[in-house]
């Protein structure tokens, strides 16, 4: 083993020490976290046991069973629909079901508190179809419920179900459904015996990935004032100044996440990708009448609620602001110029670390041997580390980096003798935090990318006298293009729009896009925050318009 | 070893480590090559014949004994000389050709040490030798398999390396081509020089090629001679019926495609 580490070592240059630096730098949050809540002592702790985390813990559990239940039949409805059934629009509908991942949690909250408020939009229209003109005589149920949150999370976190059980579907050989009708049983019958369980893993990847955004939603929750685990950490920090509670409730939802990850893992193992290139597809059957109509009614259901509704709104409420205004206001551009920068910054950090990562774990690496199982895989273990900050929720993480960062800021003010806050006076800090949360994107896209590029390359380019830097720098740079600009396009969206994180590491008096909005969202003002939520959602959709083009080989 | 020897390989052991310990591959392997001579290893595949390469070449970590090149040591366990200063060229099964990069680029890869006009006289020098002269703006793609093939060899001698190792290099072409191209690489070599060892499982390709042949089974040599006197001193019974069974049924095909070529 000794051997194979010196070996390993070797090999992969200074990007092995770097990314087991990475994976510590991951890991630190967590473990500071563990270590805040032993030291905050019982006293806090059953004050929360009492107050706080029973309604907090009780609430999280229905929003993630809520939500569950809906995204996976939302998603996995939705994706058999388009894959079994030829109707009109089936082919924008592909990839529209993906539109909804363009608006983020809180801003389909944001949309549909105004939209649906009973002096607004939806509410007036329908009183005035039914003779009506009295806001008491018809009162739609308010949104501002358990059951409303998770009406509007589900509504646009089931595409991550959809996306995953789709691609399962279009690798579903057609000769399975065939047999099982030969043998007797009915269409409907060969959904629940033959094709759903099948799709089971790519259910449950698609499943943990949308409760892992649930469980990282901050906006949502608060606008719609339930009280979830997210947000009592954010408000036993900010309000109560208690950071050791706020550790503690980090810790239970970590809990949670660890149960997630699991789920994913489970579902990830339990693929299998068939590789002969005979296999026939899943034929669509066409669909006439009325048929066809209900059809497309309810794929294009998902796609309205999720995604269309909350748009036009935005868009609207933009051109009524910039009409009446005549233009945007000094704070809000300048939030606008804060998030980019910010978002282009993380986006070149979270780049470097990811090309690191998957540089030092990239197989077979030479001198490592092909086809070794060895005990203990250095490179492959800050690989699976590495990745864990995107399953940490926002609040839990910037929880698990304040007191590192307030170290080393105090480090940094004894060394130079400057008390100013280095990281958490500027944006260093979120910076560093979008990198832990984003790295596996990153990471997990380059390698992608490394994996299409044969190993013979890298052996030839050595022969021929360059180093394993060099190699990096003249052959998988070059070839890699496409997947960077991905990897970078996908960690750029993600940091325009983030929320959690960003509220708590965020300089005083320094606003984002994302919590411009909020802020105007908690004033109860509805401003400016459209057009700072229209940018958002505009951004948000080049991803899935990339997305759409990979996974769903739309556009080719 | 005499004085000529290039390339020595002493008692070597080759393994994969696996959760239940080591798994060997090559062992107590030893050969000597020397230079201007074109060894090549005769075996199934699975007999760990590309493993011998590729540790030859570095990619692969020796367990035990050593590799030596031109009277320096290159491999053991203790010592290893990364793989871009060991002065050896390889050529792929696949080619390896960077797909990025233009026929010219890439055999000017391994030049990069020399000023722009060498460069390009080398490699001028090196397509003329394959060929492919007129070649040079084209990408890898556009060229057909035995052109890509030539292109590798070429940027494989470009940076004139001690020694050529060349893994399954016909395998992925058709048979007119192979044959064809077996002899011109042949030539080639004889004509610069070069030392350089070759892995096939095509007996035929072996003997037209080489002036010495290992024959391998499950990761060890049986014999390391000349072609002469594998076939008519062969050490043991195993290397008479691998060279009588090729040699058999080489026969037959050619007598089964005349008499179906009589057949009007």
């Amino acid at each position: 083993m000794i051997l194979r580490l010196r070996t390993q070592l070797r090999n992969g240059g200074v990007a092995l020490p770097l990314a087991a630096l990475l994976a510590c730098l991951v890991l630190a949050p967590l473990v500071v976290l563990g270590w805040l809540a032993l030291q905050a002592g019982t006293a806090h702790w059953s004050h929360l046991v009492t107050h706080v985390l029973p309604q907090a813990a009780i609430n999280t559990a229905l929003l993630l069973t809520g939500v569950g239940v809906l995204t996976a039949l939302l998603g996995t409805g939705t994706a058999w629909l388009v894959t079994a059934y030829d109707f009109p629009g089936r082919r924008i509908l592909t990839w529209a079901l993906l539109l909804p991942l363009a608006v983020p949690t809180y801003i389909v909250a944001y949309a549909y508190l105004d939209l649906l408020h009973p002096i607004g939009p939806v509410q007036t229209a329908l009183r005035t179809l039914l003779g009506y003109d009295n806001p008491r005589q018809l009162r739609l149920p308010d949104l501002r419920t358990l059951q409303g949150a998770v009406f509007v999370l589900g509504f646009v976190l089931y595409p991550y179900v959809y996306l995953t059980t789709r691609v399962m579907f279009m690798s579903q050989a057609a000769s399975l459904l065939e047999a099982a009708r030969t043998l007797g049983a009915t269409r409907i019958e060969t959904f629940w015996r033959v094709v759903l369980p099948m799709a089971r893993p790519a259910i449950a990847v698609g499943l943990s990935l949308s409760l892992l955004e649930t469980l990282n939603d901050i906006g949502a929750s608060e606008f719609l004032g339930v009280q979830t685990l997210t947000v009592a950490v954010y408000t036993t920090w900010v309000t109560r100044s208690d950071l050791g509670g706020a550790a503690q409730i980090a810790l239970a939802m970590l809990v949670i996440v660890i149960g997630l990850i699991l789920l994913e893992r489970h579902g990830r193992q339990r693929q299998r990708f068939s590789g002969t290139q005979r296999m026939r597809p899943v034929q669509a059957t066409r669909l006439h009448g009325a048929k066809a109509a209900l059809a497309l009614v309810l794929g294009a259901l998902p796609v309205i609620i999720g995604f269309a509704a909350p748009a036009a709104y935005l868009v609207t409420e933009t051109f009524k602001r910039l009409h009446i205004v005549g233009g945007v206001s000094a704070q809000l551009l300048s939030a606008l110029l804060n998030t980019l920068v910010l978002a282009t910054a993380a986006t070149a950090l979270t780049l470097f670390c990811g090309l690191v990562v998957a540089w030092a774990a990239r197989s077979p690496r030479p001198g490592a041997g092909s086809g070794n199982a060895g005990n203990f895989d250095l490179p492959r273990a800050c690989v699976r580390i590495a990745g864990l900050g995107y399953a940490v929720p926002g609040t839990v993480l910037a929880i698990g980096l304040l007191t590192p960062l307030l170290i080393i800021d105090g480090a940094w003010g004894f060394v130079t003798g400057n008390n100013g806050l280095f990281l958490m006076g500027s944006t260093a800090a979120l910076v560093i935090a979008y990198g832990i949360r984003f790295l596996a994107i990153s990471s997990g896209g380059i390698e992608a990318g490394l994996t299409r590029i044969p190993p013979s390359l890298e052996q030839a380019s050595r022969l021929l006298g360059e180093t394993a830097t060099g190699t990096l720098r003249r052959v998988h740079l070059p070839l890699l293009r496409p997947a960077l600009a991905a990897s970078a396009l996908l960690v750029f969206v993600d940091a325009m729009k983030e929320l959690p994180v960003t509220l708590l590491l965020r300089p005083m008096n320094f606003d984002t896009l994302a919590t411009w909005l909020y802020a105007d969202a908690a004033r109860g003002s509805y401003e400016e925050g459209a057009v700072a939520a229209l940018a958002i959602v505009a951004a948000g959709l080049l991803p899935v318009i990339l997305l759409a083009r990979v996974n769903l080989k739309m556009g080719r | 070893m005499n004085m000529s020897t290039l390339l020595a390989l002493k008692k070597v052991l080759l393994a994969y480590a696996m959760p239940d310990g080591l798994h060997e591959v090559v062992r107590d392997f030893s050969l000597d090559l020397a230079r201007g001579e074109i060894g090549c290893l005769l075996g199934a595949s699975g007999c760990g014949k590309s493993t011998v390469l590729r540790a030859i070449a570095g990619f692969e970590p020796v367990r035990s004994g050593s590799i030596s090149l031109d009277g320096l040591l290159i491999s053991s366990p203790a010592c290893v000389v990364a793989p871009e200063l060991r002065r050896i060229g390889m050529m792929f099964q696949d080619y390896a050709l960077f797909p990025h990069l233009t026929v010219l680029q890439n055999v000017a890869f391994g030049l990069r040490r020399q000023d722009k006009a060498t460069q390009k006289a080398r490699v001028a020098e090196m397509l003329k030798l394959v060929a492919l002269a007129d070649a040079g703006s084209s990408y890898p793609h556009e060229l057909s398999g035995g052109q890509q093939q030539r292109v590798a060899l070429a940027r494989a001698l470009a940076p004139a390396p001690d020694l050529l190792l060349l893994d399954e290099p016909f395998s992925n072409l058709d048979v007119d081509t192979r044959e064809h191209l077996a002899f011109e690489v042949r030539d080639i070599l004889r004509a610069t020089g070069h030392t350089a060892l070759l892995v096939t499982h095509n007996q035929a390709e072996a003997f037209a090629i080489a002036d010495k042949i290992g024959i391998m089974s499950a990761g060890a040599i049986r014999q390391w001679d000349s072609p002469y006197n594998l076939r008519h001193h062969p050490q043991d019974d195993f290397v008479r019926d691998f060279i009588r069974r090729e040699t058999l049924t080489m026969q037959r095909a050619a007598a089964y495609d005349r008499s179906s070529l009589g057949q009007p």
